[in-house]
């Protein structure tokens, strides 16, 4: 987690101009604001395959043949996916990693934003890269990349055995097996798709498939003794590192811990589990029935139900709460603890809690201006951008990124200001 | 007209087919049959299976039974004769090569096309029993090659065609620094959050024909579109594992699509010219997974460019000289209802529209869908021959001065440029997005 007690709390309000960049460029791209607020950045198009990245109206000192993915670590600093004379790496702060690949993508950052991890291809060998420094193994086809939350280990699905095309019974004896900083397990399946690593990093868990029909849960190589009509992916829990997962038995779905069924409900569908930080609690997006969608917190579903879409979970950082994001027909909605909010949206991002779980906000989108929700009450500014709130850690303030009448804006305001 | 087909080899090799045979017990095979009708299909079967009274109608619909000489082998009732209604009749105890059979009829004779329940006066859904049919072949191992193959590399690659997750947003690169030469500050903006649209598309189109994203990306950026493709998989929107009965992975499929939509906080799916990605993600996956509709809106080519074309979002500079006619894919007509908007596509970027008949949701298949094209080479004479019909109602349309034929789907479009060729109309195929591309106005273009 990022300490964001450094961050300037009092100045109520800081103006860079943004919409200017565009006289300056051929074009500018989205815009991404830094974690503190203090940056705004976008790619720019300087001529004919030139590009560069633009940070509070200064560019990088080198341009590039291509810059794209551009995102602020956690940590503020800025990272960019580029590609110089045909070859890519990763940018930070506008110096490329030494090493340079074939391809370079899907960049990930550790939850302290110290440890920063891609996909890496050279000459059609596949493996991640972690601060600049690539895996020591290599493989024919990569996929499912994964990064601890501490960014000390990284794991993706790999190939390892050889099949033609076409060559089905090959595959179906397994090609195919998860990695752990690179070195793969010993174990071969079907498939390995999604995975996760241990809080310790000790361990991998993936969800396989054994044949073209049993899923089950691997842990370190080694598959559940049990099999499934179908697997979704597992977690680790924050604590004593059992492994959780939904599994499909009899049509329905359950939830699996170590290969145990742990809740006593079935569900038509339930899927993207969390566990609450003290992992205490265990919630999950199910299908109580079909066509009905809403959040289970220990198996016990919410009795409210959308009929779209529920996603984003947001767990308090005591564990007591629980706030979320659903959809029904073109309207999103934020619901707390099983309450649905009156003001609805064309568009809502993942809510925030304050560090004393007293205020939840999110970022959120109608009639194409963006603004923030706190508790229910909407922000007044309609903004041509902005992104998630950030609470103070003493939680009384909040921090607002938005982009208005073509200025970038870095305001402070107290919660209660807003909170009414 | 035209040179009959080929006579089919009276066996045709497919490994797929025969090494799952041969690994087959009888036990094997009765228990799966049992169990899947027992466990999975429930009461629609049933109603089906006693509600039929053999009357033959639905053989009229057939374009295998039409082009076939009314064989009644290939009519729909004659399909389930030989498969579903034998299996319940010996409560599973049936042969491996009563299977073999079975899998050439429910994957090389049936595009699962829905004609016949237009025509059956009980509204039974043959291809639904097809598709039990299909289920049960998985479960047995005994799938086609080619189509089991491309169910492989959905379920490693989440895409159709083993494109590797580099090699996408790659090639999407390389097309925006292709279009960037006519249109210089066209993007193809990869990983845009809160775009109002996704666009997603079937993975040949990456592999074998990337001028069609080309042609998007124009389309989009003169209509000014806030839209972005995914940097990941989830891409595709296609679905063979819809086709050789592998829920689970159909499953998995839709899963990762319409997370990744809901991960870029886009409104809304436009998909390419595909029609059983439509049927994929409007219709059978996500239901599946238990959503009764797309969570997030999912929009057909056609519709996008009705609504493009309606709101002058792009303009036609000069309309295509040509004479078209137009093909109605079964997924997006007969399971999309999107016939008229098709039409008004065609009529404001055609100078001429010349029907084929019979046509909307009468139309008849290409004999390509369904999956069967996706059976591959061993099949490829069985599904011409299955489709004279077509080739009739081409050479009609043709007759009436039709040049071009629109095909607004990937399948009907492979498998109709087999028939335009073996029976030799001479007809060019075309999707929406090639005439709309050359006959709208590029503003930004450097020579428009
Ligand atoms: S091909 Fe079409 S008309 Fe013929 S049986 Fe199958 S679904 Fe019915
Ligand atoms: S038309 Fe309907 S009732 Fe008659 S044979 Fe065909 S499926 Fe059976």
């Amino acid at each position: 987690m990022i300490d964001s007690k450094s961050w300037d709390w009092e100045t109520s309000e800081k103006v860079i101009e943004f919409d200017d960049w565009k006289n300056k460029f051929k074009w500018v791209e989205e815009p991404y604001a830094s974690p503190d607020g203090e940056k705004i950045a976008a790619v720019v198009n300087v001529d004919e395959g030139e590009f560069n990245v633009c940070v509070n109206g200064e560019t990088w000192e080198n341009t590039f043949d291509k810059v794209w993915y551009l995102r602020f670590s956690p940590d503020g600093r800025l990272t960019a996916l580029i590609s110089e004379m045909g070859e890519w790496t990763l940018a930070v702060d506008g110096t490329p990693w030494e090493d340079k690949y074939g391809y370079a993508w899907n960049t990930m950052f550790s939850s302290d934003g110290k440890n920063i991890a891609v996909a890496v291809q050279q000459d059609m060998k596949y493996s991640m890269a972690v601060n600049g420094i690539a895996w020591k193994q290599t493989y024919p086809n990569m996929t499912n990349y994964t990064l601890s939350s501490d960014g000390s280990k990284t794991a993706a699905s790999v190939q390892v055995g050889e099949f033609d095309s076409g060559e089905i019974h090959k595959f179906q004896e397994g090609a195919y097996t998860a990695a752990l900083d690179g070195k793969a397990w010993d174990t071969k399946f079907v498939n390995v798709w999604n995975m996760a690593i241990s809080p310790d990093g000790k361990s991998l868990a993936a969800e396989v498939r054994l044949n073209l029909y049993d899923y089950t849960i691997a842990v370190n190589g080694k598959p559940w003794d049990k099999t499934y009509t179908s697997v979704w992916e597992p977690i680790f829990h924050p604590e004593n590192n059992t492994v959780v997962a939904p599994v499909r038995v009899e049509g329905k779905w359950a939830m699996a811990e170590d290969n145990k069924l742990i809740w006593d409900r079935r569900f038509v569908q339930l899927w993207n589990q969390v566990f609450s930080p003290d992992g205490k609690k265990l919630a999950a997006v199910v299908a109580p029935s079909y066509g009905k969608w809403t959040v289970a917190i220990d198996g016990i579903p919410w009795k409210v139900t959308f009929r779209d879409l529920v996603t984003d979970l947001a767990f308090s950082s005591d564990g007591e709460r629980l706030a979320a994001v659903a959809k029904e027909g073109e309207t999103w909605k934020i619901v707390v603890d099983g309450k649905v909010w009156n003001n609805t949206f064309d568009m809502a991002w993942k809510p925030v809690f304050s560090p004393d779980n007293q205020y939840v906000a999110s970022r959120v989108e109608k009639k194409g201006k963006y603004t923030v929700v706190l508790n229910d009450r909407v922000w007044s500014h309609k903004c041509e951008a902005a992104w998630d709130p950030v609470f103070s850690p003493d939680g009384n303030k909040i921090l607002f990124r938005t982009i208005e009448n073509g200025n970038y804006y870095r305001r402070i305001m107290p919660v209660t200001e807003l909170a009414g | 007209m035209s040179e009959p087909a080929k006579k089919e080899q009276e066996k045709v090799v497919d490994q797929g087919i025969d090494v799952g045979i041969a690994r087959l017990t009888e036990d094997k095979i009765k228990h799966t049959i049992n169990s899947v009708i027992k466990v999975e299909t429930g009461a629609r079967l049933k109603a089906y299976v006693e509600t039929c009274i053999h009357c033959g109608l639905c053989s009229e619909a057939c374009h295998y039974y039409l082009s076939q000489g009314n064989d009644p082998k290939f009519s729909p009732v004659g399909k389930v004769k030989q498969t579903m209604w034998e299996m319940l009749k010996k409560k599973g105890k049936v042969s491996p090569e009563f299977m073999r059979r079975a899998v050439e009829i429910a994957h090389t004779e049936c595009n699962l096309c829905k004609r016949c329940a237009q025509y059956c006066p009980f509204g039974i859904d043959i291809a639904y029993i097809m598709t039990v049919v299909r289920r049960i072949i998985h479960k047995l191992g005994i799938t086609p090659l080619y189509i089991q193959d491309t169910a492989h590399s959905h379920s490693v690659t989440m895409n159709q065609m083993w494109v590797k997750d580099d090699e996408w947003p790659d090639t999407l690169q390389w097309q925006e620094e292709e279009a960037q030469a006519e249109i210089p500050t066209l993007r193809i903006p990869l990983e845009k959050e809160g775009a109002d649209i996704m666009y997603s598309v079937i993975a040949p189109e990456p592999k074998f024909q990337a001028q069609l994203i080309y042609q998007a990306a124009v389309i989009m950026d003169v209509a000014g579109v806030n839209w972005t493709m995914p940097a990941t998989p989830g891409w595709d929107n296609s679905d063979m594992a819809m086709f050789t009965g592998d829920n689970e992975l159909m499953g998995r499929l839709k899963r990762s699509h319409f997370e990744t939509a809901a991960r870029l906080k886009v409104k809304k799916i436009v998909m390419g010219e595909c029609g059983h990605a439509f049927r994929s993600v409007y219709d059978m996956g996500n239901r599946w997974l238990g959503w009764k509709m797309p969570p997030i809106p999912i929009v057909h080519a056609i519709e996008f460019y009705y609504e493009l074309l309606k709101a002058g979002k792009i303009k036609i500079a000069k309309k295509y000289a040509t004479p078209v006619t137009l093909h109605d894919p079964c997924n997006v007509v007969r399971g999309g209802g999107l016939e008229e908007k098709a039409r008004y596509v065609a009529h404001a970027i055609c100078e001429e529209v010349i029907e084929m008949h019979p046509n909307r949701e009468h139309n008849y298949c290409c004999c390509a869908g369904g999956g069967v094209i996706n059976c591959g080479p061993p099949y490829k004479m069985k599904r011409i021959k299955g489709n004279k019909v077509k080739a009739d109602q081409l050479f009609r349309a043709k007759t009436d001065g039709a040049e071009t034929l629109i095909t607004p789907c990937h399948n009907c479009h492979s498998g109709l440029h087999d028939i335009v060729t073996h029976y030799e109309i001479g007809m060019d195929i075309k999707f929406f997005g090639d005439i709309i591309y050359e006959a709208m106005e590029k503003p930004g273009a450097i020579d428009g």
